[in-house]
């Protein structure tokens, strides 16, 4: 990574609530992205990946720490609209048909009704929804919603796709099958993705690096890069390498939980190779 | 998943009134039965006709009062529609305010919850005494107050309940407030509004003709009926208490026409779910 990254986190840190019940979501957080790289952020519940992502996203503001996008700040890009959002539920409007609901962030910048409406069916074209703009969300299953969010997500051709888990509310079938489209779009766009999931072989099979957060204080403890060839298909999830680098993450977290209660000497020696990996 | 490869559902008119008649024919004949259960109620114990006349009584006092029920229910009409409009629109309009600034809603929503719960109708008279028993205002403002306290407490819920991801959503997109208003949190509250909106209807009908018991002119429904019970014409009582009851429902059928025509989203997605 030479280039200059689209996304630079220095030293973040946030804490929730007052002096008393303060909680450390985050802690020292450094984390470099170049463009066009697909970052996933894995980690038990409570280790701040979410929270990680609505700070690079500025939905949020850290404690303490910079956070720097494309030589902007975080608000600058937020105002310059370099973010596409996808979250864990579809959050589409049913009062808009599927295509109003990609022409909504369209509309917000103002963009003249021929050709939001253009803007709006190349993203379903891309999502391959295009037989479905007339329909109302809730006429959709799970996944074609998030779908149409990932298309209303890059409608405004953003520098950078935040995705909050959005697999995570899917069946297998449908998560595994959304895994490739995206895999499809992120080729087609060259978008920086940066990707919050609970899954290893999610975050292994789509990412360009994996970043391993611990909790309490939620932190970064392992980056595993993924080097597995990037034109990547079914049968990725069968390679040797693919395996190998989900048992790498898989060892990579159970390092981050710290010492075992019952003090299991299996954990302590699997620990011991995270640290030193 | 077989909903979500269905086009959209379109019905032709034909279908939509053949289905409406489906609909409501359960109610009318059950309606029906009961009119002939209260007509030969009454004929068999012999009620007396002061106690309780039976439908047929009232259906001949109905032809024979017409003119002076209609235009007593022309008279009542106008305070409900006017007591209406003032209350939904003030309702709205403090509604959307209440919502926007946490000052207010720490004050002033506790306030109208409370007053939600008071039986305002008691106030009638006073309302009769500011604005005069014969001004049609003094009903219309009863009418009012009754509508605005749910209307308004109702915009609030419906202007603030909104998805916490929808906001985010919109602060990604650097959207501003007002963008935010009229394309979240107004076509969120529509429904919130709606339900307040049928509940009114009913409100401002009983606030305009009780309010009309306390005193008002000849000529209105609420007087009419406290006049003919006056006499003992009970029937012709009876008779002005079937336009009441028509305004009340013909109001509220308004509005639930209205909502479908103003959000045919949320009744179609209702079908579905």
């Amino acid at each position: 990574m030479t280039a200059a990254p689209v996304v630079e986190l220095a030293g973040v840190s946030k804490r929730f609530g007052g002096s008393a019940g303060a909680v450390d979501a985050l802690s020292g957080i450094d984390l470099r992205i170049g463009r066009g790289e697909f970052v996933s952020l894995i980690g038990p519940s409570g280790c701040g990946k979410s929270t990680l992502l609505r700070i690079v996203g500025d939905l949020i503001a850290p404690t303490s720490g910079s956070v720097t996008v494309n030589g902007k700040t975080a608000a600058q890009a937020r105002l310059d609209r370099d973010y596409g959002m996808v979250f864990q539920v579809p959050v589409l409007f049913d009062w808009r048909t599927v295509q109003k609901n990609v022409e909504l962030p369209l509309e917000i910048i103002g963009m003249p009704k021929p050709e939001r409406a253009a803007k709006a069916s190349s993203m379903l074209a891309l999502v391959e929804l295009s037989a479905f703009a007339g329909h109302r969300p809730w006429q959709l299953s799970g996944g074609m919603q998030q779908r149409v969010a990932i298309a209303r997500a890059l409608a405004l051709d953003p520098a950078i796709l935040l995705m909050d888990e959005p697999f995570g509310a899917l069946d297998e079938m449908t998560r595994e099958r959304m895994n490739l489209e995206l895999l499809r779009i992120w080729e087609r766009t060259g978008t920086t993705v940066i990707f919050v999931t609970h899954s290893i072989p999610e975050a292994v099979f789509l990412s360009t690096r994996v970043v391993v957060m611990s909790a309490r204080p939620g932190r970064i403890t392992h980056v595993v890069d993924v080097d597995l060839p990037r034109e990547r298909n079914v049968d990725t999830r069968e390679m040797e390498r693919y395996f190998e680098l989900v048992t790498e993450v898989r060892e990579a977290l159970r390092a981050g939980e710290g010492p075992p209660a019952d003090g299991d000497p299996a954990s302590g020696r699997v620990r011991a190779e995270g640290l030193s990996g | 998943m077989s909903v979500a490869l269905a086009e959209p559902p379109r019905r032709s008119a034909a279908a939509w009134v053949g289905s409406g008649i489906r609909d409501w024919l359960p109610a009318a004949v059950l309606f029906a039965g009961f009119l002939v259960c209260w007509e030969v109620l009454v004929a068999v114990f012999q009620i007396k006709q002061f106690i309780l006349p039976g439908p047929l009584a009232i259906a001949a006092a109905w032809r024979a009062e017409l003119p002076a029920l209609w235009a007593a229910t022309t008279y009542t009409l106008t305070e409900i529609l006017a007591g209406l409009g003032i209350g939904v629109i003030a309702g709205i309009l403090a509604g959307v305010v209440t919502a926007r600034f946490a000052t207010l809603r720490d004050s002033f929503l506790p306030f109208a919850i409370a007053a939600n719960s008071v039986p305002i109708i008691a106030f009638a008279p006073i309302f009769n005494n500011w604005f005069g028993i014969a001004n049609p205002l003094s009903k219309a403002m009863i009418a009012a107050v009754l509508c605005f306290f749910p209307v308004m407490i109702n915009t609030v819920r419906g202007l603030r309940n909104v998805d916490p991801a929808a906001l985010e959503l919109m602060r990604s997109y650097a959207a501003g407030e007002w963008d935010v208003f009229r394309r979240v949190r107004v076509p969120n509250a529509l429904p919130f509004i709606f339900t307040a909106l049928r509940l009114a209807t009913t409100l401002a009908t009983i606030g305009a003709v009780v309010g009309e018991y306390f005193g008002a002119p000849k000529v209105s429904l609420g007087q009419y009926v406290a006049t003919a019970f006056g006499y003992l014409s009970v029937e012709n009582a009876w008779a002005a208490i079937v336009f009441t009851a028509a305004i009340g429902i013909t109001l509220y059928l308004l509005v639930v026409l209205l909502e479908r025509l103003v959000m045919p989203w949320y009744n179609a997605r209702a079908e579905v779910t």
